[in-house]
């Protein structure tokens, strides 16, 4: 069966994905940045997923205000990098994984999350950024090290799902994932956030305490995250650091308990409090050996 | 009609991209879209008013449009992914939008981000309420999750049931 063995949460500020773009990764402002997801890089290196779920939002790219779904899943067979007004990143069209997509939208519909399905789908900085920080720079001709299965949350207009709602949600992907007949390692990605505000006259407000103690809690306490109503996210982390509830998407798909392997965190990059942690399940340790013979004896028990 | 009221208005300097203001705002909203096609860009340049007129918007929206009041545009419905198109169109950077919109200069706009943002100490409410959220705080104090806990338990506004009632207890 497929599991999920780990979960990254991740900021996706697009002026990231600018100073990758330019070659701006040395300067000083940029390499503190960056330099806080090499060992991330290195990380991903080791694990080498099968597939990536990459859990965003669109940023007025690929969808305008004509359509507003609030759960949108990625069923086509690759993903484009939308134009987001100045050609589109350079990065390389992302291979998605559609077996594994339509099954998870048929076990989470059933499972009463009423998905969006995306046969046709371009992603935006909101995903290729977080991408970049956990896969490094890859040129645009040669290809991603995994195919993603992008899943878009409407947190552009008010009012996004809750967080106990997302929280569900990363539940049911979780059943759906593990109810797959292939032998998959799938990482799972909450992108957005931390606190940021970039509209009306607070804009700029950044607020590293309320930051600190939701990456304290995502790990051992998440329980306690559910429970935070959208005003709550506004009031202390911005109008728009109520991304932060995509988190909960990723954490609702890890065990109860899990390992928080990695964290960084850094003020600002461009308006943005940029987050990073990686949590992994304890199971993760498991081999392939030992997953085959519990099967082996689960398939008795039931038998 | 007069705008609903909401829990939310209290945060200050923030204008809510609600519902209400995502359908009264779908004019400016894509008209910003359209600025994504250099053609669009051009025509635009070309006759602001003129290129405007076939998004429907209001007046007001208009003028807010034509005179760059990016925090009336917010006001009026425009959300800022959108309306950060027309500033780039402009050939303005985000950070000057969002010095715009904070009423000082790019300059001083910048060094504050560079010194750690703007403090939410101050700047969480209209009204006063500037107690930190009890959903958080107990951590962000330092303190003991366990505390934190009894804390909240205490309060039982925290149901989800009772979300509706306590919102509206807030605000007294």
């Amino acid at each position: 069966m497929a599991r999920i063995i780990a979960g990254v949460g991740s900021s996706h500020v697009p002026a990231i994905g600018a100073a990758l773009d330019n070659g701006k990764t040395e300067e000083p402002y940029w390499k503190r940045v960056f330099s806080g997801f090499e060992k991330s890089q290195a990380w991903m290196r080791e694990t080498k997923p099968d597939v990536a779920i990459v859990v965003y939002n669109d940023h007025a790219s690929a969808f305008s205000v004509d359509m507003i779904p609030t759960f949108a899943l990625g069923c086509a067979p690759e993903f484009p990098p939308a134009d987001e007004g100045w050609g589109p990143r350079p990065v390389p069209v992302a291979k998605g994984h559609p077996a594994l997509a339509s099954h998870i939208a048929q076990s989470v519909i059933l499972d009463e999350f009423d998905l969006t399905i995306c046969n046709k789908m371009e992603i935006d900085h909101g995903m290729t950024v977080p991408m970049n920080l956990l896969f490094g720079k890859i040129d645009k001709d040669s290809h991603w090290p995994c195919p993603v299965i992008p899943l878009a949350v409407n947190v552009v207009m008010y009012p996004p799902p809750t967080g106990h709602r997302c929280f569900m949600l990363g539940k049911a992907i979780r059943r759906a994932v593990e109810s797959y007949p292939d032998d998959l390692r799938v990482v799972i990605f909450g992108t957005g956030g931390l606190s940021h505000q970039i509209s009306g006259p607070r804009a700029g407000l950044i607020n590293s305490k309320w930051d600190k103690a939701f990456l304290d809690n995502l790990t051992k306490d998440p329980q306690k995250l559910v429970k935070i109503p959208h005003l709550d996210y506004m009031r202390e982390a911005g109008a728009e650091g109520i991304e932060m509830v995509m988190w909960l998407i990723m954490r609702g798909a890890l065990d109860d308990k899990v390992d928080e392997v990695y964290r960084f965190y850094t003020v600002p990059a461009s308006n943005t409090a940029v987050g990073h942690i990686i949590l992994e399940n304890r199971k993760k340790a498991a081999t392939k050996h030992k997953r085959a013979a519990a099967r082996a004896k689960t398939h008795r028990i039931h038998s | 009609m007069a705008r609903e009221q909401h829990d939310y208005d209290d945060i200050p300097g923030t204008f809510v991209f609600d519902a209400e203001r995502s359908r009264q705002g779908y004019g400016i909203n894509m008209f910003c879209m359209s600025l994504m096609k250099e053609e669009n860009r051009r025509a635009f340049k070309a006759n602001e008013a003129e290129y405007l007129k076939q998004f429907k918007l209001t007046p007001e929206q208009t003028e807010a449009v034509l005179k760059r009041d990016y925090n009336r545009m917010l006001e009026l419905g425009g959300n800022i992914y959108f309306t950060a198109k027309l500033g780039a169109a402009d050939g303005h950077s985000f950070q000057h939008l969002a010095a715009v919109m904070t009423g000082s200069s790019q300059q001083d706009y910048a060094a504050m981000m560079l010194g750690g943002g703007r403090n939410v100490e101050g700047n969480r409410s209209r009204t006063g309420n500037n107690t930190p959220s009890k959903f958080l705080s107990g951590a962000a104090a330092g303190k003991k999750p366990k505390a934190a806990k009894q804390k909240s338990k205490t309060k039982t506004k925290i149901k989800p049931k009772a979300k509706s009632k306590s919102r509206s207890e807030k605000r007294k």
